[in-house]
């Protein structure tokens, strides 16, 4: 008897149409390319600094580009959007149990949201934004 | 018993979502302030050299570079895959050998500062 597993169809570049959530599973994976290629700007950023004074200074004169600003909105909508995917996750990754009771999903969730915000206030404070 | 390698990659996997999550949406949103043609003063050479002069700021920067460029390669990865590129492990070695030059190289220019 030859064995015939059932192999389920599941055309490999266009699976996620089939499903809304598998939709907003795919728009959370895609701003992992948006996340990595700002962490290259960092690392040439980096590069820049070490030059010195006349390279850094052409660094940031070299941001201000139309392609720039819309890679940058880009980036910031893609960052912010992994924050707010992977702070709402905290909840279901690393649940917290005091005595009987589980603390609700929703206070862990919220508790990254503000720490989040107040680290945001507090560096662009310190880098002078305000 | 049997070994597996995927703590190595899952711990600065999760922490560099971690450091991603905390920390790059701020750090783009400032970039994008110089992009605008306003640049914060935090942003100046001096500052921004003395802050990657100090053994702590080195730190930091390393740190935040280096995870977040090792959590990238992983999500791209899982990303290439996900929109059906099969050769996994030619993926996975490509971004994993990027993150690593990329640390290595952010650490060279951290200490030339």
């Amino acid at each position: 008897m030859s064995r015939r597993p059932l192999v389920r169809e599941c055309p490999p570049t266009t699976w996620y149409f089939r499903q809304p959530r598998y939709l907003r599973y795919m728009s959370r994976e895609i701003t992992s390319i948006f996340v990595g290629a700002y962490c290259v700007l960092l690392v040439v950023a980096l590069q820049r600094l070490a030059a010195g004074p006349a390279a850094w200074e052409a660094f940031l004169l070299g941001l201000r580009s139309a392609d720039s600003i819309v890679f940058h909105l880009l980036a910031l909508a893609a960052a912010s959007y992994h924050a707010a995917t992977w702070f709402n996750a905290t909840q279901k990754a690393m649940p917290v149990q005091i005595g009987e009771d589980f603390v609700p999903g929703n206070l862990i969730s919220g508790a990254h949201y503000v720490a989040w915000a107040v680290l945001s206030v507090v560096i662009l404070y310190l880098a002078g934004v305000f | 018993m049997a070994k597996s390698h995927k703590p190595v990659v899952w711990f600065p996997f999760a922490a560099g979502g971690t450091v991603i999550a905390f920390f790059i949406p701020v750090i783009v949103f400032l970039t994008f302030l110089a992009a605008l043609g306003h640049v914060p003063a935090g942003l100046s050479y001096e500052r921004m050299h003395a802050f990657a002069g100090s053994g702590l700021g080195k730190l930091i920067i390393f740190g935040v570079v280096s995870l977040s460029l090792w959590s990238s390669a992983h999500r791209l990865r899982c990303t290439c895959f996900d929109f059906g590129l099969r050769a996994d492990t030619l993926a996975a070695t490509v971004l994993y050998i990027g993150a690593i030059v990329g640390s290595l190289l952010s650490a060279v220019y951290l200490l030339q500062i």
